[in-house]
């Protein structure tokens, strides 16, 4: 992985990036648009707003190797401060005045609340909630990044208690009802500062919005990713004492990465409140979470824009076999999770890269091997292969 | 001082209460301690061994109803041994189609186990349905012990708590007094070395999944007693079990027992006082609280790397 890395840095001309970069604009911004009626691009831009997230993990697991199951947290975060403004501005007092206790939320009312919950107070302002968007998800992803990952832990430690904070604030979100929605998440929403976000007309410019921001998105982590930071980033998940060993505090570095990719998710979480009109807890826990890694994966885990393919690709396949053949779906995202890591580990980014024919012929080269130790491992349980395998890998 | 004899008969039949899920607990924690702790493997789908197990029994449980009334009291004994050679038969058979060629990859065995995991899933689905199943338990299970007459003690907790206790003797005798324990234990401190020393590391890789698979599998046997078996029942206690193993410290087993012990312990007693979520995320918050203070989980070994 090491070297191939750093011959790929400098045969990857800027220009090929820049050609893959100008294929997908024109995908996301002509090809989509024009082939696509509002309902099948509304669906569009729904996945792209799982991009962000991909995006956040290829910089957090593709590059720096720290592999959260919680993205969906800092998803869901974005989103309800999006959709507890629009919540609020839907539920003015004229419009709720057959409730109990007019101007707080329908499920409040439901739940025999009596005042606005103080957390819910500065949602009242679009521009604090504008701001909360992408800075609760920073502060929690800071806080947990800081505090986990100057203490040392990382890796599989690091993956488990992401995803136990998953869990947690999904039972939270559906447990409290009166506060958050409970399990039907925040619904009805209609409005942002008067602008009905429910027109086929707000549907295409949501989409454009979308659209812009994940390549907007793109472009940075791309900046970012070739300057200094990217290689250190690298470097860390390769050898991370000799990163320390260097002079660098290896725990920053960890959480920078770890914020950057919680702010991209956040910003797809609230993409995904405007488009979709609605947010609920289903979005938040350890299934959706780790459906995010996948796309990563599938696009390839240091791709950024491979990223974007990988959630388009996943979440197609999901709605057209999800549709038609609900039974077989379970099984084919099983077996993609199985594949792309035993056979194509680095995803679709892989097979552009080194040209359809080289990773089919990796791909070969892999399974090929895979049967090979099988059957020596099914003839003899010999020692010395095994052995040998152990050494070679300690001296990597 | 009625109402004070009453909180205590209250206090031990909940705490009672959470005996029972610290024995399922323990046995998925026990399990996954040796496929996680030990080999490093992340088996998300440890979960579904226990699914394994659950079905396992409900398949016995069935069958002595229809066809062998002579087995209807004893069905029980004999699905917790099915269950267990079961569930390890498809662990060592994962293992050898899939985890065997991600030792040194981690978080991939993760992603990889995930995806089993699914496909495990979606097997029962389509095999047993939807809908939950719950085995039929047998006469002398159903009954309950009265100590003092405030107090209920059910005699299936009691069975199941002498199961977990011999499992965990059996595996700590396993791992601590016998050859093959020795051999676990090394591969584990140092692969390398213990490789170099004449131990197949290769095939201790292999039992240790297949055991550790196993115990999920007799969890979920002892998990027909308390809760009826769907699909997804055993993804419910992954987080759970993973955080049981992290909180003990990953390579300690007593830790293990400790760990178990209190979380079940907790999340039960918080539960006769608040509502059940809300007792969840009290027990989870503190447990990652006290893991981001002390990484290395309540008891750990000092292993030189």
């Amino acid at each position: 992985m090491g070297s191939s890395w750093q011959a790929r840095l400098t045969k990857v001309t800027s220009n090929k990036e820049l050609t893959s970069f100008l294929i997908l604009a024109a995908l996301l911004l002509v090809v989509f648009p024009l082939s696509m009626g509002i309902f099948r691009l509304n669906l569009v831009g729904k996945y792209l707003t799982y991009a962000f997230v991909a995006m956040g993990l290829v910089i957090s697991w593709g590059y720096g190797g720290i592999l959260s199951l919680g993205q969906g947290v800092f998803f869901g975060l974005g989103g309800y401060c999006m959709a507890m403004f629009l919540k609020l501005e839907a539920s003015d007092p004229v419009a709720t005045a057959i409730q109990s206790t007019p101007g707080i939320p329908d499920f409040m009312d439901w739940n025999q609340l009596t005042a606005l919950p103080f957390f819910w107070v500065p949602f009242k302002s679009l521009a604090l909630s504008l701001i909360a968007v992408p800075l609760v998800p920073a502060l929690l992803a800071l806080l947990v990044g800081v505090a986990m990952f100057k203490r040392r832990v990382g890796g599989v430690y690091f993956a488990i208690i992401t995803q136990a904070i998953a869990a947690i604030l999904s039972i939270l979100i559906i447990g409290q009802q009166g506060y958050t929605g409970g399990v039907n998440g925040i619904t009805d929403l209609k409005t942002m500062h008067g602008w009905d976000i429910r027109t086929d007309s707000a549907k295409y410019v949501l989409y454009f919005v979308n659209a812009f921001l994940l390549l907007g998105a793109a472009l940075v982590t791309t900046g970012m990713l070739k300057s200094k930071l990217g290689r250190l980033l690298v470097a860390m998940r390769d050898k991370e004492d000799r990163v320390r060993f260097s002079g660098y505090d290896v725990a920053n570095l960890k959480t920078f990465a770890f914020v950057f990719a919680a702010v991209l998710s956040a910003l797809g979480g609230a993409m995904f409140t405007l488009q979709v009109g609605f947010m609920s807890p289903s979005f938040v826990g350890i299934v959706p979470s780790i459906e995010m890694v996948i796309c990563a994966a599938v696009g390839g885990r240091d791709s950024v824009l491979g990223a974007v393919y990988g959630t388009l690709i996943v979440n197609f396949g999901k709605t057209f076999f999800s549709e038609r053949f609900p039974e077989l779906w379970l099984f084919l995202i099983g077996a993609l999770f199985i594949a792309v890591v035993l056979v194509f580990p680095n995803g679709l980014a892989g097979l552009n890269r080194e040209g359809i024919r080289k990773s089919w012929s990796g791909a070969r080269k892999r399974i090929l091997g895979l049967r090979d130790r099988w059957r020596r491992s099914s003839s003899s349980d010999a020692m010395p292969p095994a052995v040998k395998q152990d050494v070679k890998e300690a001296m990597r | 001082m009625t109402s004070m004899s009453d909180l205590f008969s209250i206090l031990i039949m909940q705490g009672f209460n959470g005996l029972s899920s610290f024995c399922v607990l323990l046995l998925m924690a026990l399990g996954l301690a040796i496929i996680f702790g030990q080999m490093g493997v992340i088996n998300m789908a440890h979960g579904e061994f226990l699914t394994i197990g659950a079905y396992t029994t409900f398949v016995l449980s069935e069958v002595s109803q229809r066809w062998a009334h002579w087995m209807q009291g004893s069905y029980f004994i004999v699905a917790v041994a099915v269950s267990f050679v079961i569930a390890a038969a498809v662990g060592l058979l994962v293992e050898h189609l899939m985890i065997r060629h991600l030792y040194r990859r981690p978080l991939d065995t993760l992603l990889a186990t995930w995806g089993l995991s699914l496909i495990m899933q979606q097997i029962f689905r389509s095999t047993f349905g939807a809908k939950e199943v719950s085995a039929t338990l047998p006469d002398w299970l159903m009954g309950s012990v009265q100590p003092t007459p405030t107090i209920d003690i059910p005699i299936n907790g009691l069975l199941m708590m002498g199961l977990t206790l011999l499992m965990t003797m059996i595996v700590f005798i396993g791992l601590f007094k016998t050859r093959w324990g020795v051999w676990v234990r090394a591969t584990t401190q140092n692969r390398i070395m213990a490789g170099a020393a004449g131990i197949n590391t290769r095939k201790i890789d292999r039992y240790a999944f297949g055991l550790g698979c196993g115990l999920a599998g007799m969890a979920g046997a002892a998990f027909t007693t308390i809760g009826s078996t769907g699909p997804t029942s055993g993804s419910m206690y992954i987080v759970d079990t993973f955080l049981v193993v992290v909180f003990g410290g990953a390579q300690s087993l007593i830790g293990c027992i400790a760990s178990a012990f209190s979380i079940a312990q907790a999340q039960s007693t918080a539960e006769f006082f608040l509502t059940g979520s809300t007792a969840k995320v009290l027990t989870l918050l503190t447990v990652i609280v006290i893991l981001m203070l002390r990484p290395q989980g309540l008891f750990s070994i000092r292993v030189r790397r």
